[in-house]
């Protein structure tokens, strides 16, 4: 039942407009990245540029990092939300609440498909975001060798740690998608699950300037910080422990964010 | 014996200190057509609500088919559907799609029958459209065709003409009595007298909450028996010999003249008494009070607006 009640689910969100746009950002902003590199590349003395830049610069495999960077700040933050946000939520809006639970899926099947469908909207946003970035970057410099923090690995291990890049990624993004359907499910309305969402990531990443907010003890409880866990990937000796930090702590806001809202979800009164 | 299709025991729900629904015990048996009438804010939708598991009762008990939907909603629905308030679909899907989706979350359904119940409401040509552009009635008939995707043998109805034209509000009472005439037991909530005498054997009247009468409809029309209608060439006078003769009760004026409950002797016997007091009857004739009276004379014994 979980599976019929997930494929339409997908269903629903396709015939919306609103998950075409975010897919169609995805698409779009690795072409823009690679317009700029190509109008204006990075010159070795241009000593503000993130390290970052300069290996998109050099290989294909380095666009979607710079995109993964670029898109913590607003993009998967927004793509989480205007998603996560609508789920629970459209339902309240279009009044079909009562139509879906009074069938014979029960209403954890509902929200369990509600939530795989989220969470398999946002991934496959990530795996275009990062199959656009490899194959416009490739076409611009070719898909070779990549420099890291500390040596150039082979263009083999570039793909293997461009997509462990993308699975850490994924944690946080994930955690953030599951405060999405969180707040969509108490909220009872899109636009504020949408914008609560959002207003979460936005605020989080608003500490790191807030003086006392800033220390690694505080940060290190958050949740946007971990959305950079990744690029310690690119460093050498391999060091293990902020990828276990960031997949905890993504699991401690996903999990919890999930029980209450499921709770909520399967207790509450339907009557609008 | 099986259990009955609905049995409410003790119903109440609360929202702070009101009661939406107060005390509610009522018995709906298979095959009936069963009217729950009441007006506006009564409370039929928050009852309706409790059944279908959407919201949890206060204190009582429901049973559907003897199962508690609001422990085991997925259980108890077995067998039953309908709608409180308006049916709702997606906008952005068409009326099929909408229908294989409920399809779906029912664990399926047989080749065809989406057809079927589809040509049941005369939704098949438009089937493909989006539901966004449905009008009102056609999205009423979309809400009976997915309550019949389930092959109910209960059907939870709210207010199912409500804001259809007449011809649509036609269609729609003929839509229940076939498929009351097929077996299926049917709860209709409604605040149109009209609808409940037109299609229902058994109803319950409710009121603030509180059931102020279940029965047959037959047992309580037939308690307008013994009710008149006069009509005199001098309506104040003959007032009081109404009030002065023996047997005669009930005694009000309205619009239609004067109106009192006796036994037949009892009205022979005031023929005479007005003959004798010269004044001269117009009509002096057996009323029947219809369903809307009695409505009134339930909720609002003293005619001064509930």
């Amino acid at each position: 039942m979980i599976a019929r009640a997930y494929r339409w689910e997908l269903r629903k969100l396709a015939a919306q407009k609103r998950a075409y746009v975010g897919l169609g950002a995805v698409l779009v902003a690795p072409l823009v990245l690679v317009a700029a590199l190509q109008v204006q590349p990075p010159s070795p003395a241009d000593t503000g540029l993130t390290f970052f830049v300069r290996s998109a610069d050099a290989s294909g495999f380095g666009v979607p990092l710079v995109l993964l960077l670029f898109a913590s700040l607003w993009l998967f933050p927004l793509l989480a939300a205007l998603v996560a946000g609508d789920i629970v939520a459209c339902e309240d809006h279009n009044r079909t609440l009562k139509t879906i639970l009074t069938r014979s899926a029960g209403r954890g099947t509902i929200f369990t498909a509600k939530v795989a469908a989220a969470f398999t909207y946002v991934v496959t946003a990530l795996v275009m975001l990062t199959a656009t970035g490899t194959l416009v970057g490739g076409l611009r410099s070719g898909l070779g060798p990549l420099p890291t923090f500390t040596t150039v690995v082979s263009a083999r291990e570039a793909a293997l740690l461009v997509v462990a890049s993308v699975v850490v990624y994924a944690f946080p993004v994930l955690a953030l998608t599951a405060i999405g359907v969180l707040l969509s499910t108490v909220a009872r309305n899109s636009a504020a699950a949408v914008v609560g969402t959002l207003m979460v990531a936005l605020g989080m990443q608003l500490t790191q300037i807030i003086p006392g907010l800033d220390r690694p003890g505080v940060q290190g409880w958050l949740l946007t910080p971990q959305l950079y866990a990744w690029i310690t990937l690119f460093r050498r000796p391999l060091d293990r422990a902020p990828l276990e930090h960031a997949a905890w702590i993504s699991l401690l806001y996903g999990v919890v964010a999930l029980v209450i809202g499921w709770v909520h979800f399967i207790r509450r009164d339907v009557a609008g | 014996m099986s259990a009955p299709p609905v049995e409410l025991t003790d119903l109440r729900k609360c929202y702070g200190d009101l009661a939406a629904v107060d005390n509610v015990s009522l018995t709906v048996r298979s095959g009936d057509v069963y009217g729950y009438l009441g007006p506006n804010g009564a409370g039929k939708t928050t009852s309706l609500r409790i059944m279908l598991g959407l919201i949890s009762p206060t204190s009582g008990e429901v049973r559907l088919f003897g199962r508690d939907p609001v422990l085991d909603p997925v259980a108890a629905l077995e067998g039953v559907a309908g709608f409180v308030e308006e049916p709702a679909f997606y906008p952005y899907l068409t009326g099929r799609s909408n229908l294989e989706l409920l399809a779906a979350l029912d664990g399926g359904t047989e080749n065809g029958r989406i057809d079927e119940v589809l040509d049941v409401v005369k939704l098949r040509a438009r089937a493909g459209d989006h539901v966004r552009g449905y009008s009102h009635g056609m999205r009423q008939r979309l809400g009976i065709a997915a309550a019949l995707l389930r092959r109910p043998r209960l059907l939870l109805l709210d207010e199912p003409t409500t804001g259809l034209d007449p011809p649509g509000i036609r269609d729609m009472r003929a839509l229940v009595r076939t498929l009351a005439a097929e077996g299926i037991t049917v709860l209709l909530s409604s605040h149109l007298m009209v609808e409940v005498e037109q299609l229902c054997n058994r109803l319950a009247i409710i009121q603030r909450g509180q059931i102020r009468y279940e029965g047959t409809l037959a047992e309580l029309l037939a308690r307008s028996h013994g009710a008149y209608r006069l009509e005199t060439t001098d309506d104040a006078r003959a007032l009081t010999v109404c009030g002065a003769t023996s047997g005669i009760r009930d005694v009000r004026i309205d619009s239609g003249g004067i109106r009192f409950a006796a036994e037949p002797p009892a009205a022979a016997a005031l023929s005479g008494e007005l003959a004798r007091a010269g004044i001269g009857i117009l009509a002096l004739v057996p009323g029947r009070a219809d369903l809307e009276e009695l409505f009134f004379e339930i909720v609002d014994p003293s005619g001064a607006g509930s």
